[in-house]
C-alpha cells in the first residue's frame, strides 16, 4: 500500500521510498523533514472537495502537507499498536 | 577575536519561533535588507548582554539543514561557514528548537553541534510544548548536546535575560576551539539519534488531543475549509476598500492642501509648478496606497502569525497545481487584487526560485485597486446602465474585466512553466505549523517594516519618474498662446506613439495619456481630463464630466479596446521597481513590461476589431 491510498489516521510505518520518482530537491526536502524510510506517520487531512490533493501528514508533532505525487511514492505498513507514549 | 563586532547568528528550522525571539531580543532595534545578489531578507539587530556590552544578532532563514534546497538555506549554510561576503562570521551560534517538536529540531542541531561553534541552544516555546502536555527537561538535554539550554518563551519574553548571559558565557569561554564537536554522522544515524536525545528530555508526555488538531478538523475539512477561506478572503477585501477610504481620503486631502499652500505661497513659476504638479501630486498619488496596503499587511500578518496562511496554502494548492504553481503563490496573487506591490513583496515565501518568478511576473495581471478609477470612467461612459438578468450589464462588465485578468494569468502562468521558467513541476512540501495568538507588538513591527520598504523603495522611484514625466510635459516651453502639450517632448512623443496605436483604435489623445499614466494607471484618467481640458472640482466630477466628453469623442469599439489595454498593460512604475528589487535586476522587469506590452496591444486590438467587425465602431 502506498502513503496515498492510507485511510485517514491510521498510524503506519514508510517501508520504502521511490526516491527516483521524486525531484532530488524534493527528495532532500521530504528527507530533512523527517520523512524517510523507518518514519512512523499517519494522514490527518485530504485534499479539498474531491481532489484527495494535497495530503497533510502527521510525523510526530508535525504537520506536513505535501502533494499525492509524493504520497504515491511511498510505500507503508499498517502499524497495529497505538504509538507508545 | 575582535571585541568590539561580536555577532551571533540565530539559527533553527522554520517554525521553530525565531522570528518572535530575534524581536524579543533586539526590539524594534533592526536592520531589513537584502543578501547582496540574493532576494534573502537579512534581519539583523542589537543585542544586549548582561554587562552592557551589544552584540550584533542575526537572523538566519529558517532551514531543515545544511544541505541547502533554496536560496534561503543557501545563505544560512553561507553565514555559518563564514562564506556569505559582507557577513562577519558569526562567533556564537543559537540554536533556536520549538520545544514542542524536538526530534524533528534535533536534527539540524546536532549538524551545527558538529561544526563545534561555540553554540548556546535556546529551547523554545516551552509554554506550547506544556499546553500540549508535553513537560521537558532542559539539563537532561543540556548533558546530551553539550552545550548550554536555556528555556525561553519569546512572546512572554521568559529567558531572554539567561539566553543573553548563555551567549556572553559561550563567545568568552572559549576564543577559537568552543566546545568538542560532535562526530559527523549520517542523515540516518542524526535521526536515530535525535529520536534518543528527545525521547531522553522528555519528563513527562500525556498525548492530550492537542488544540491545533481540532481546529484544523474544522478549517482544513474537505467542504467546509474553502468555504470559510473565502469567507475570510471576503471581509479582508471589504477591510482593504472600505477602511482603507478615509484614510486615503485625508492623505489625499493632505496631498491637495500642501499643493494648494505652496501653490498660494509662491509666486507663479515653473518652480512651483514642479512642486505642486510634479513632486507633491506625484508623491502624493503613490501614499495614498500605505492605508490599503496597511491593511491588506495586517491581515497577511495576522494570517502568517497564527499559522492559518499555511493552511490557505493547503486548501488552494489543487487549484494552483493546474497552472503549475503551488499554493505558496495563492496568497501573493490574491492580495495582488488589491495592489501589485505588497503581492510581489510576499512572494518571497515561495521557496521554490522559479515558482517565485512566475508568481511575481503574472502578479501585474490581478485586477488592482488603481485600475478601478479608469474602469468606472469608461464603463460609465459608454457602457448602458441596464439590466441584464439580475445583475446590472455596468457591474458585469467590470466583473467581467477582473475574470480577464485571473484567466490571463493562469494562461500566462501555464505558458511560462512550460518554457521560461519551466523546470519539474513545483512541488508542494509544507509544514503545517502549530496555531498561535500573534502578539501585538510582532505585528506592530512587521508592519512598521513593511510600510517602510514601501515608502522607501516606491517612494523614491515613483518621485524620479514624476519628475521625468513632469519635464518631459513641460519642456521646451511652448511660445505664448500655444499648447503647451503639443510644444512638449511628451507632445511629441504621443504623435510618434499615436502611429504605432492607431491600428487598435487608440487616438492621439489617448497615446497622450499613456505616457503619465506610466507612473500610475489612475493617472490616465486625469490626463484625460487635462487633454479634454475639462475643469471640474473634486474627482467624482471629473469622472462625469469627462465620461460626456469621451462619449462623444470616443466609438464605443475604441472605449472597449482602451479597457482591454488596462487589463494587461504594465502601466505602473512602483511594480516594476518592486520587481527590480525582488528579482535583483533589470532583467525580468524588462521582460515584465514587454510581454504585458504585447499583450495589451494584441488583446486591445483584438477588441476594437472585434468590437468594429459587429458594428460597434
Amino acid at each position: 500500500m502506498t502513503l496515498d491510498e492510507l485511510p485517514l489516521g491510521t498510524p503506519a510505518r514508510i517501508m520504502s521510498v521511490d526516491w527516483d520518482a521524486l525531484v532530488p530537491e524534493e527528495a532532500q526536502r521530504l528527507r530533512a523533514l523527517g520523512i524517510d524510510e523507518g518514519a512512523r506517520v499517519s494522514l490527518a487531512y485530504r485534499g479539498v472537495f474531491l481532489t484527495r490533493d494535497p495530503l497533510a501528514v502527521e510525523i510526530g508533532r508535525m504537520t506536513v502537507a505535501l502533494r499525492r505525487a509524493h504520497a504515491r511514492a511511498m510505500t507503508v505498513n499498517r502499524v497495529e499498536e497505538s504509538i507508545p507514549a | 577575536m575582535s571585541r568590539q563586532a561580536c555577532t551571533a547568528a540565530l539559527v533553527g528550522n522554520p517554525n521553530a519561533g525565531k522570528s518572535a525571539l530575534f524581536n524579543a531580543l533586539t526590539g524594534a532595534r533592526q536592520k531589513i535588507a537584502n543578501y547582496p545578489g540574493v532576494t534573502v531578507e537579512r534581519k539583523a539587530g542589537r543585542m544586549v548582554l548582561p554587562s552592557g556590552e551589544p552584540v550584533e544578532l542575526v537572523d538566519l532563514p529558517g532551514s531543515y539543514g545544511l544541505n541547502a534546497t533554496s536560496p534561503d538555506e543557501e545563505v544560512t549554510r553561507k553565514v555559518i561557514m563564514g562564506e556569505q561576503p559582507g557577513q562577519a562570521k558569526p562567533d556564537v551560534i543559537v540554536i533556536v528548537l520549538d520545544a514542542s517538536n524536538l526530534e524533528q529540531h534535533l536534527v539540524l542541531a546536532q549538524e551545527i553541534l558538529e561544526l563545534g561553534r561555540p553554540t548556546v541552544v535556546a529551547l523554545n516555546m516551552v509554554d506550547l510544548a506544556e499546553r500540549d502536555g508535553l513537560i521537558l527537561d532542559p539539563a537532561a538535554l543540556q548533558s546530551a548536546l553539550g552545550v548550554p539550554v536555556i528555556p525561553t518563551v519569546a512572546v512572554r519574553r521568559r529567558g531572554l535575560v539567561e539566553l543573553a548571559a548563555a551567549v556572553a558565557a559561550a563567545r568568552d569561554a572559549v576564543s577559537d576551539t568552543g566546545p568538542v564537536a560532535r562526530p559527523h554522522v549520517t542523515l540516518p544515524e542524526r535521526r536515530m539519534l535525535a529520536h534518543e536525545i528527545a525521547a531522553g528530555a522528555i519528563l513527562s508526555e500525556t498525548r492530550k488531543h492537542r488544540l491545533h488538531a481540532r481546529i484544523d478538523q474544522l478549517l482544513l475539512h474537505p467542504w467546509l475549509g474553502p468555504p470559510i477561506l473565502f469567507a475570510l478572503l471576503f471581509v479582508v477585501f471589504q477591510a482593504v476598500f472600505t477602511w482603507a477610504t478615509p484614510f486615503q481620503d485625508a492623505l489625499d486631502g493632505l496631498a491637495t492642501g500642501l499643493g494648494d499652500f505652496v501653490r498660494n505661497a509662491l509666486p507663479p513659476s515653473l518652480v512651483r509648478d514642479f512642486l505642486t504638479d510634479g513632486v507633491i501630486a506625484g508623491v502624493g498619488s503613490v501614499i495614498v496606497f500605505l492605508p490599503q496596503i496597511l491593511i491588506l499587511f495586517f491581515f497577511i500578518l495576522t494570517m502568517e502569525a497564527t499559522g492559518y496562511m499555511a493552511r490557505a496554502a493547503f486548501l488552494m494548492d489543487r487549484l494552483m497545481a493546474g497552472v503549475g504553481l503551488s499554493g505558496r503563490s495563492f496568497i501573493p496573487l490574491l492580495s495582488s487584487f488589491a495592489c501589485a506591490v505588497p503581492g510581489i513583496m510576499s512572494t518571497r515565501s515561495i521557496t521554490d526560485p522559479k515558482d517565485r518568478l512566475t508568481t511575481i511576473l503574472v502578479a501585474p495581471l490581478m485586477t488592482c485597486s488603481a485600475r478601478l478609477p479608469v474602469y468606472a470612467v469608461i464603463i460609465g461612459a459608454f457602457i448602458p446602465n441596464r439590466q441584464v438578468g439580475i445583475v446590472g450589464l455596468q457591474g458585469l462588465v467590470l466583473f467581467t474585466l477582473y475574470v480577464v485578468g485571473v484567466v490571463g494569468a493562469m494562461a500566462v502562468a501555464l505558458v511560462m512553466r512550460r518554457s521560461i521558467t519551466k523546470g519539474a513541476a513545483s512541488g508542494f512540501i509544507m509544514e503545517l505549523p502549530k496555531y498561535q495568538l500573534p502578539t501585538v507588538k510582532d505585528l506592530a513591527l512587521g508592519l512598521f517594516q513593511r510600510a517602510w520598504i514601501f515608502l522607501r523603495r516606491a517612494g523614491t522611484m515613483i518621485f524620479t519618474v514624476t519628475v521625468v514625466l513632469w519635464l518631459l510635459l513641460n519642456f521646451p516651453r511652448a511660445e505664448a498662446g500655444k499648447d503647451q502639450v503639443d510644444a512638449s517632448i511628451a507632445g511629441h512623443i504621443a504623435n510618434g506613439l499615436a502611429v504605432v496605436v492607431e491600428p487598435i483604435g487608440f487616438n492621439r489623445d489617448i497615446a497622450l495619456a499613456l505616457i503619465p499614466a506610466m507612473a500610475a494607471r489612475e493617472v490616465a484618467v486625469s490626463s484625460l481630463a487635462t487633454t479634454y481640458a475639462v475643469s471640474a472640482g473634486d474627482d467624482d466630477q471629473t469622472a462625469r464630466a469627462l465620461g460626456d466628453q469621451l462619449k462623444g469623442k470616443w466609438s464605443l469599439a475604441t472605449a472597449l479596446a482602451f479597457l482591454a489595454w488596462f487589463v494587461f498593460a504594465p502601466q505602473c512604475m512602483s511594480t516594476i521597481a518592486v520587481t527590480r528589487r525582488e528579482t535583483n535586476g533589470w532583467k525580468w522587469p524588462s521582460f515584465m513590461l514587454a510581454y504585458l506590452f504585447v499583450l495589451a496591444y494584441v488583446f486591445a486590438g483584438a477588441t476594437y476589431w472585434i468590437a468594429v467587425a459587429a458594428g460597434l465602431g
